[in-house]
């Protein structure tokens, strides 16, 4: 007589007994504090911040983000460079699309370092 | 369960025990204790915890950086009033049950810094203390006997009754009040609750 096999009832025997094994501790835990521990919540215990000192202000607070310029001015002096320089090297073999495709590419990066001279950027303060 | 019936089955090779021990039993031996030092005992505290005294013996070689996790506050080291108030607040946000070692002479009552205008006299003035350990620093052998001495307090902890510990009692406390810095001294500069010192009588 031929029993028949199935893999997957082994693993959803292993899963059960998986979730059996997590969440029976935490069961048992529950029941215990429900059974002998009383809570005790407090002020200093529901407090947020929990390095002995108290904490001060507000979390909803600005902060000064002033990285991107910096993103901004790599992508148009550096990955710029990367892309230029294979532009040159294959230029006389390209196509007339390719051509206007990286004359756009270059006018947003010009259009980004015109805008970031203007805003004053690039002057060392 | 009646003790002569205990015995007489352990000869026989059952092996009995109550609820009450197996969780005193788990507890004493996973203290967590908070990783916290103040002076130079803290350094006695890392060389315990590390292979030559190995605390993980105890199962308490898992020091927390919160004290959300932690079971155990070893203060080691000198209380300065300025970080009194911030010793109790980290108390305070222990979860019960907790336990509190203080480590050295300063910890205890002040140490060689006693008459210092800005030392506190003993922390046992504003927290619980289970174990004070003398020594200037004490040795980690002392700091692993004070391990043991704790280990033997929580194993003699009745569970149910009126002589079970204060983590049991929905009544008693789990706060205690944090001192103020106040403009000559803390504010209170004990707490009645927890430290009664000794009321000292003269020759009549």
């Amino acid at each position: 007589m031929a029993v028949e096999y199935s893999p997957y009832l082994f693993i959803f025997v292993l899963l059960v007994a998986a979730g059996l094994f997590a969440l029976t501790p935490l069961g048992l835990a529950w029941l215990w504090a429900k059974r002998f521990s009383p809570r005790k919540p407090g002020p200093d215990k529901n407090a947020i911040y929990e390095c002995g000192l108290e904490s001060k202000g507000d979390a909803w607070v600005q902060f000064k983000a002033e990285y991107y310029l910096y993103a901004i001015i790599f992508l148009i002096f550096d990955v710029e460079t990367i892309f230029v320089l294979p532009f040159a090297v294959a230029f006389g073999g390209l196509s007339a699309g390719a051509f206007v495709a990286m004359m756009i590419f270059l006018l947003l990066l010009v259009e980004g370092l015109v805008w970031a001279w203007q805003k004053g950027v690039l002057t060392w303060k | 369960m009646d003790e002569g019936l205990r015995s007489e089955l352990s000869k026989q090779g059952v092996f009995t025990t109550t609820l009450e021990d197996l969780y005193n039993w788990g507890r004493k031996n996973s203290i967590w204790p908070l990783g916290f030092g103040l002076a130079c005992c803290a350094i006695e505290m890392i060389a315990a915890s590390m292979a030559r005294w190995d605390l993980a013996r105890f199962g308490a070689e898992v020091f927390r950086p919160s004290p959300r996790q932690a079971d155990l506050m070893i203060v080691a080291g000198t209380v300065t009033k300025k970080m009194a108030p911030q010793v109790v607040r980290l108390y305070n946000q222990m979860p019960e049950p907790k336990y509190v070692i203080a480590m050295g002479a300063c910890a205890i009552s002040g140490g060689p810094f006693k008459q210092g205008y800005n030392v506190l006299k003993g922390i046992d003035r504003y927290i619980p203390v289970d174990v004070h350990i003398p020594g200037c620093p004490p040795r980690p052998e002392a700091l692993l006997h004070a391990f043991m001495t704790l280990q033997r307090k929580i194993d003699e902890q009745a569970l149910t009754g009126a002589q079970r510990p204060r983590h049991l009692v929905a009544e008693a406390p789990s706060e205690y009040p944090v001192p103020e810095f106040g403009e000559h001294d803390l504010e209170p500069p004990s707490n009645p609750a927890v430290w009664q010192p000794p009321v000292l009588v003269r020759g009549e």
